[in-house]
Order: C-alpha cells, then sequence, then structure tokens
C-alpha cells in the first residue's frame, strides 16, 4: 500500500517534470550545490558569482572548519555566458600548466544559461561538537556550531523540493562512495532532478577524480578545482547542456 | 543489535519505521534492517536524525547496499541497511556489495 503510493508519486513527479521540461522551460533554472561538508561548494559558488558577476561579490564565507556555511544561501539572476567571457579573456584559468585536454575556444563555447544559485550546507549524518574543538574553537562556541549545522543540515534537504538541478561537489581526494552521496543521489534520480557531479580539488596530488567516475558511471563526472579554476569551462558547458 | 525481519518492516509507514529505527539506534542498538531503506527514507532519517542530535547524541552511522533499479527506473527493489550511533559505530570500507564497519562499545 505504502509502497504503491511511493511509485504513483514517483511517477507523477517524474511525469510533471517531464512535463514542464518539455513546455514550461523556465528562463532561470535554481540550481542546488549539494555535497558532503568541506567539499568546496561555496569556494565554487564564489567561484560562478566571481566569473559571471562580480569578483568582489562573495555568496559566502570559505573556512578549512567543517560546516562554514550553515545557512542557504542564494544569488539570484546569474547569466552563464562562457563565449562572452571567453572573447573579453581567452585564458580564464589560474593554473600556469594548463591541462592537456584545451578549453573550448570562444567561437566554439555555447554554454549561455541564466541560473539562480543556491549554496547549500553539507549534508552529514552526524555532527559531533568535539570535533569542532580540533580547530580552535572553545566548547560553547563548538555546541554553537554544531546545533547551527544540523539545522543547515534540515534546510538543504528541505531545499531539494525548490531546485530545478543539483550540482553535486565531491572531493576528489576522498572515498566517494559514501552513504550520504549515495542517498543524494538516489533522492534525486527518485525525484527525477537533472545532477552533474564535479569532482573538485583536483588541483591536489592525492586527487582521485577517475574514483568518483567509477563510483557513479551512470552520471556525467566533471574533474575540476573551484579554487585554483581549472576545467570550469567544461563544467558551464555540460551545465549548460544539463540544466538549460 | 537488533535484526528485524522485512515482514515487520513492511508492516509499518515510513515514518514508524523511522521512528522505530531511530528509537533503536539512540538506545544504543546498531539496527540492521532486511529489505533496507529507500533512498527517500534514508533522507528522511538524516532529517529527524539532525532534529535530534545533541550533546550526548552525535547522530548516526548509516550504510547500505545501493538498490536494484527496475523497468524504467519505477520500480526499485531495496536490499539490507544497517544503522547504528555515529558514537559506536564507524563505516571502514564500503562497496556496492560490501560493508565492513567497527562497532565499538562507549
Amino acid at each position: 500500500m505504502e509502497e504503491g503510493r511511493r511509485l504513483r508519486r514517483r511517477r507523477k513527479g517524474l511525469l510533471s517534470r517531464l512535463i514542464r521540461s518539455l513546455f514550461f522551460r523556465k528562463a532561470t533554472a535554481r540550481i542546488g550545490i549539494y555535497g558532503p561538508p568541506n567539499a568546496g561548494k561555496t569556494t565554487l559558488a564564489n567561484r560562478i558569482v566571481h566569473t559571471f558577476v562580480d569578483e568582489h561579490e562573495d555568496i559566502g564565507i570559505v573556512s578549512q572548519v567543517p560546516h562554514e556555511t550553515r545557512r542557504t544561501m542564494m544569488r539570484e539572476g546569474i547569466l552563464i555566458d562562457l563565449k562572452a567571457k571567453l572573447q573579453l579573456n581567452p585564458y580564464p584559468t589560474e593554473n600556469p600548466h594548463p591541462p592537456s585536454n584545451p578549453y573550448p575556444k570562444a567561437r566554439e563555447a555555447r554554454a549561455k544559461l541564466k541560473i539562480d544559485i543556491v549554496d547549500t550546507p553539507g549534508l552529514a549524518t552526524k555532527i559531533d561538537f568535539h570535533d569542532f574543538l580540533a580547530y580552535g574553537l572553545d566548547e560553547a562556541e563548538a555546541k554553537k556550531r554544531a546545533k547551527e549545522a544540523t539545522e543547515g543540515v534540515i534546510e538543504a534537504i528541505k531545499w531539494l523540493d525548490d531546485v530545478d538541478g543539483v550540482l553535486l561537489l565531491m572531493d576528489a581526494t576522498e572515498d566517494p562512495y559514501t552513504q550520504t552521496n549515495i542517498v543524494i543521489i538516489g533522492n534525486l534520480e527518485a525525484r527525477g532532478i537533472p545532477v552533474l557531479i564535479a569532482a573538485n580539488k583536483i588541483d591536489l596530488t592525492d586527487a582521485a577524480p577517475q574514483r568518483i567516475i567509477d563510483a557513479f558511471p551512470q552520471h556525467t563526472v566533471i574533474p575540476i578545482s573551484a579554487l585554483k579554476g581549472e576545467h570550469m569551462e567544461e563544467l558551464y558547458e555540460e551545465m549548460a547542456r544539463k540544466f538549460r | 543489535m537488533d535484526l528485524i525481519s522485512e515482514d515487520k518492516i513492511s508492516a509499518m509507514t515510513s515514518l514508524e519505521k523511522l521512528r522505530f529505527v531511530l528509537d533503536g539506534v539512540k538506545a544504543g542498538n546498531i539496527v540492521i534492517l532486511e529489505g533496507g531503506l529507500t533512498s527517500e527514507e534514508q533522507m528522511k532519517l538524516i532529517e529527524l536524525t539532525m532534529s535530534e542530535v545533541n550533546d550526548d547524541f552525535p547522530g548516526i552511522e548509516i550504510g547500505g547496499y545501493p538498490t536494484r533499479k527496475g523497468f524504467l527506473n519505477l520500480k526499485r527493489k531495496t536490499r539490507l541497511t544497517v544503522i547504528g550511533p555515529a558514537n559506536m559505530m564507524r563505516t571502514i570500507r564500503k562497496d556496492r556489495d560490501l560493508i565492513s564497519a567497527i562497532v565499538s562499545a562507549i
């Protein structure tokens, strides 16, 4: 009975999304950046805003302490226009050693997409205030941070009802086959929400993006460094294809 | 450790199932569900857990095998799910068909 209701709900969700995408395409896609804590979600959100809006505008604060982002932050009306961007600056990467896979030339770049970016708190199944003590926080601060982080996780989950697509960020130096990643992907598949996986932190020597590609073969995985700006053009091209 | 049969779980609604699991885990038990939870139920369990995290209960450790997908991804078969208190259980290794975990007394 319960299973039947769930199946009908999922069918209805998939069908309404299909009809919407065919006939009622939104001018602006609301894209949620999801992932575990410290995957680089806010770094990526800031990178997108710096590239296409204002290089001095930040969506959120970045730090080494997990759960730095504890409230969902949204930046509306970002026009990702890669062609215009590459005409202004044909070498946008900060990497002094360009990767073997060349970036698209301005005349070839087609990525154009208007989005609202939703930077969400990191998803986790446990938040222990003791973990924050190791970062120099006193006990009261650590408990406050832990409490806010739990509220952030709940808020991030609720936002899944209001996004049109998800950029799922994973740390390429970590094992990607975690239950949190599996649960997020399972939910997105069940809801019919388009998802693009970004394997972040490829600038680090122990990064292994191939592990992520192998773990989730049914999804597109783009290796990037949000911090250094590596392979961002490929990510924008894929976003335009996936979320338009 | 509680090993729960699929028959017992299938007679419960989603909310009853999650409450049953979380109450067991908060009591210090490792709960193993034959038949497992769907990814939607697991997400709801994370949400419910976060609302109950406190100084003594930091949350849960959860491990499960991915669901088997059916025709057009509409009918999916869940598999075994293991849930335990985060301060007692830690997943060491996990892939599609194997979960290794360490369980310790507090």
